[in-house]
């Protein structure tokens, strides 16, 4: 039976399932329930400077994208960091770590930018005897314009400042959550590192809007008339997280950093692509917003199924393993081919593949054979694009099926069996040694 | 003596027996519907449906919350939408070949989402058309059912006037007089006609029926064309002589049920046996039951694939409580006093193809035997063509753009021959009919001014 256990930046959790700083970790009635469902850590919601009250709208905070059935694919928040007194806070951390001791419980913070602040918070965390602090540089609504939140994370200087007054202020182990709102994560991540960072974890929400409402002509939602940007989470951006997680992994100065993935994680396998790529963790909010706690039955039940299935006995036999396949474009094979197959038996003849790819641009599907509708692939206009297999509505219909060595493409009339990338293709003008395609020969 | 009677069961119950078979669907059933469909090229429904609406368009629009543009694509198509979503037989249709259907047995409610949509366009009372330009041309149109109805729509709104002549008092053909009341509930059929007409440059005159107090040698002189659209006049007959009490015509009987305004009046057997395999048999005994009758029998003379009547109708009337059975003729009414008693009906099957009785027979005491074994067209009625019209099977016979065989008269509907006796193929005939007439016209007049 595989071993879900983990220890993430020295701190140890039964499952690598964390709920991630939000709503659902706002207080000690949620994160019991949280845990009474079987999940390995949480984030507690973003604590702020003692002071009056967060006041949060009373308008809606939450707008969503829904996909068919009403599935929610794209969900986003104006909510702010936690609303509740400080000390209130504190105590319930304290009262359910204690309960709790074998969970992760983890706070997230987000003070001023200035050293006091954050030691001053410091203390009265470290009291709570929790296992360690997430520093919230990525919250993009409402505490960025008081020069909090996404304003520290999208300044690595910032970054950089803060985590060190952290490590220096604390023993318990800082983790920087950083914000997705940047043309390039490397530098923010770089200065956690720099900085003393044991972890980083990414990422927080996408700046959005949801829509507009036609009625009202205003943002959709809008709280009396006006509405604004929030963060937005869900699975429409586990793209951009898995991407930022990838690019930290493989990038020099950032690999080994240890990784907390957030972002779209409803499933096991979501999490299991998180943990490929080289993180330790993984954060769930949406998901638990959503279908409630109890999601994470199918998470644990899922990951450990699958590991058995391949063999991996601990989390630590398959992190990672994705992160080395992450290259750039330039450094793709050229001479690798695919053509796409349908299945016949499979195919319920809707002929998606066949006007997708007419209208797209390649002309490479029939859909109509001696007069009967039927969709087949025309080998010399496939460019194996993969389009059709992702627009047919049947699974495992439609498939990219690789070509072996010795395959003369149509197409192209390239045998398959090279291995030439940009660098050296003769195309590229910047090449410098430049290799000429393998040919079918002509009498052949 | 026979047990007919009317008020079987309670008034209230009747009534709830009449509602409305399959229940409109709410907006969000609408929505959740219209997300499974997968939106197919060239899809085989559209291929499916007489009149080629776009049903993946439609079924996009209900799902981008647009109903009433949904109900413009439908209409477009076919003026009698509204009817055709409660009465086509879409199992054979546009569902049948559903690719869905084909790949998970489970079609999307095409029929139910064409009903959300033009209900929508007629509850919020928008109208998509309007007469055309006048081109001084008149037409008359035979008959205000599907057929007539579909072709003086198509004609008024290309600018053509035009004159409904209706047998009857009341316009919409079969759907107002002889579709099972329960798929039609809350005057549908009414409505429609009135959205119909309401394009304006359409005249219906009542009472006037070919060959008995019009004639088409008369229309032919007063119009630039005529459309013939007066569906099948006659409904055969069993051939045992001398009907008893209790023998009815099931075409008579709904059109009846379908007109009452207190269905609890209707008298009705306690034991009733229909004699037919078509949609009409499904129709009389499921509402014969729904009625009150105690036992209702469907007798057909050949098997259950040979039946005209849809499998999903015969489901229908078989989860009424309707017994169907099989390879039975009926070959003697027996009565009593000039009541109907029983029906003695002779086992059938085939021989080198060919149906015959076995000799084998057996009595089915019965109040009320309804007669449900097709309609005929009446020939009579052409009489005074001022020329022969082409016959076909007993029906007039057209080509594709409707034509029948004499210049400057076109036809369509149950009264053609080739048909499938369906509302959709009407409207479709009256639809082509009337593109065909227009280009005539133009043409004439065209001609005219060279």
């Amino acid at each position: 039976m595989a071993d879900l256990r983990v220890t993430f930046a020295g701190i140890r959790a039964p499952n690598p399932f964390w709920l991630a700083s939000a709503p659902p970790t706002d207080k000690e009635y949620n994160v019991v329930r949280a845990f009474k469902a079987g999940w390995g850590g949480v984030v507690w919601k973003t604590l702020g400077e003692d002071g009056p009250p967060i006041v949060n709208v009373s308008g809606p905070r939450y707008g969503a994208i829904h996909a068919s059935d009403r599935r929610v694919i794209g969900f986003n928040n104006i909510e702010l960091i936690t609303d509740r007194p400080l000390q209130t806070n504190l105590e319930e951390i304290k009262r359910v770590k204690k309960e709790w001791p074998d969970r992760a419980m983890v706070v997230s913070l987000m003070v001023p930018c200035d050293e006091e602040s954050w030691k001053t918070i410091l203390k009265r965390v470290e009291w709570t005897e929790c296992d360690g602090i997430e520093l919230n540089f990525g919250c993009p609504h409402g505490m960025s314009e008081r020069g909090m939140g996404a304003a520290v994370g999208q300044v690595p200087e910032y970054v950089e400042m803060v985590t060190r007054w952290c490590k220096q202020h604390t023993r318990m182990p800082v983790i920087v959550k950083l914000t997705p709102n940047v043309s390039s994560v490397i530098p923010p991540a770089r200065a956690a590192k720099k900085g003393g960072a044991d972890a980083v974890s990414l990422t927080n929400t996408v700046n959005s809007m949801m829509g507009v409402d036609l009625d009202a002509m205003s943002p959709w939602p809008h709280v009396g008339g006006k509405g604004t940007h929030g963060g937005m989470c869900g699975p429409v951006v586990k793209p951009i997280a898995l991407n930022m997680v990838a690019e930290i992994a493989r990038n020099a100065e950032t690999a080994g950093l240890p990784l907390s993935g957030i972002g779209g994680i409803e499933t096991w396998k979501d999490a299991a692509e998180y943990l490929a790529l080289g993180c330790g963790t993984v954060q769930v909010c949406t998901a638990a917003m959503v279908y409630g706690f109890r999601i994470v039955a199918e998470m644990k039940a899922g990951l450990a199924d699958w590991m058995d299935a391949k063999g991996y006995r601990t989390i630590d036999d398959f992190r990672g393993m994705a992160a080395p396949k992450v290259t750039d474009w330039q450094h793709l094979n050229l001479d690798y081919v695919v053509k796409a197959r349908i299945d016949q038996d499979l195919c319920i003849s809707c002929g998606r593949c066949h006007v997708a790819c007419e209208d797209t641009s390649h002309q490479a599907i029939t859909n109509l054979v001696n007069g009967v509708r039927r969709f087949e692939v025309i080998e010399e206009e496939c460019v194996g694009c993969n389009l059709c297999a992702v627009v047919c509505p049947v699974e495992n219909c439609i498939t990219m099926v690789e070509k072996a060595e010795g395959y003369v493409d149509p197409r192209t009339g390239i045998v398959v069996g090279g291995h030439r990338t940009w660098m050296e293709h003769p195309n590229n003008p910047m090449a410098k040694d430049p290799k000429p395609a393998r040919m079918a020969d002509p009498a052949e | 003596m026979a047990d007919i009677r009317a008020g079987r069961l309670d008034a209230a119950v009747i009534a709830e027996n009449f509602g409305d078979m399959l229940p409109a669907f709410s907006a969000n059933e609408a929505r959740v519907a219209a997300e499974r469909c997968l939106f197919c090229h060239d899809a085989p429904c559209v291929t499916a449906c007489p009149t080629s609406i776009d049903i993946p368009l439609f079924i996009r629009q209900i799902a981008a919350a647009n109903p009433i543009g949904a109900a413009r694509t439908i209409l477009d198509s076919n003026i009698m939408g509204a009817m055709c979503a409660r009465v086509c037989p879409t199992e054979n249709l546009c569902e049948g070949v559903c690719v869905r259907e084909v790949s998970e047995g489970k079609a999307i409610e095409i029929g139910r989402l064409q009903r959300h949509a033009t209900d929508a366009a007629f509850t919020a009372g928008r109208q998509f058309y309007k007469a055309g330009p006048p081109t001084g041309r008149h037409v008359a149109v035979v008959g205000a059912g599907p057929a007539g109805l579909a072709c003086a729509h198509k004609l008024a709104t290309l600018g053509h006037t035009v004159t409904v002549f209706e047998a009857r008092d009341k316009a919409g053909g079969l759907n107002e007089f002889g579709i099972a009341a329960y798929k039609a509930t809350n005057d549908v059929a009414q409505h429609e006609v009135e959205y119909i007409l309401a394009v304006g440059n359409i005249t219906i005159e009542y009472r006037k029926r070919l060959g008995r107090n019009i004639t088409l040698a008369g229309l032919k002189r007063d119009h630039d064309a005529v459309f013939l659209g007066m569906g099948l006049g006659d409904t055969n007959d069993l051939g045992l002589g001398v009907e008893p009490e209790g023998v009815l015509d099931a075409v008579t009987y709904i059109t009846a049920l379908r007109q009452a305004p207190d269905k609890a009046a209707l008298p009705v057997g306690r034991r009733v046996v229909v004699i037919g395999g078509g949609m009409t048999a499904i129709d009389i005994a499921t509402q014969t039951k729904k009625l009150g009758a105690d036992e209702v029998t469907i007798v057909y003379r050949r098997g259950k694939d040979q039946m005209s009547a849809s499998p999903y109708e015969q489901d229908v009337a078989q989860t009424h409580g309707v017994t169907i059975r099989h390879w039975m003729r009926p070959v003697e009414v027996v009565a009593i006093g000039g009541n109907l008693s029983a029906v003695k009906l002779e086992y059938t099957g085939l021989d080198g193809g060919k149906l015959v009785g076995t000799g084998e027979t057996v009595t089915l005491p019965c109040d009320q035997l309804f007669k449900a074994i097709g309609q005929s067209f009446v020939t009579a009625d052409l009489a005074d063509a001022g020329g022969q019209i082409a016959m076909s099977d007993g029906r007039i016979a057209v080509d594709a753009e409707r034509r029948t065989s004499l210049a400057g008269i076109w036809a369509g509907g149950d009264c053609v021959a080739g048909g499938q006796d369906l509302t959709v193929t009407a409207v479709e005939d009256g639809k082509r009919a009337a593109l065909s007439i227009d280009r005539v016209l133009r043409g004439a007049a065209v001609a005219a001014a060279e």
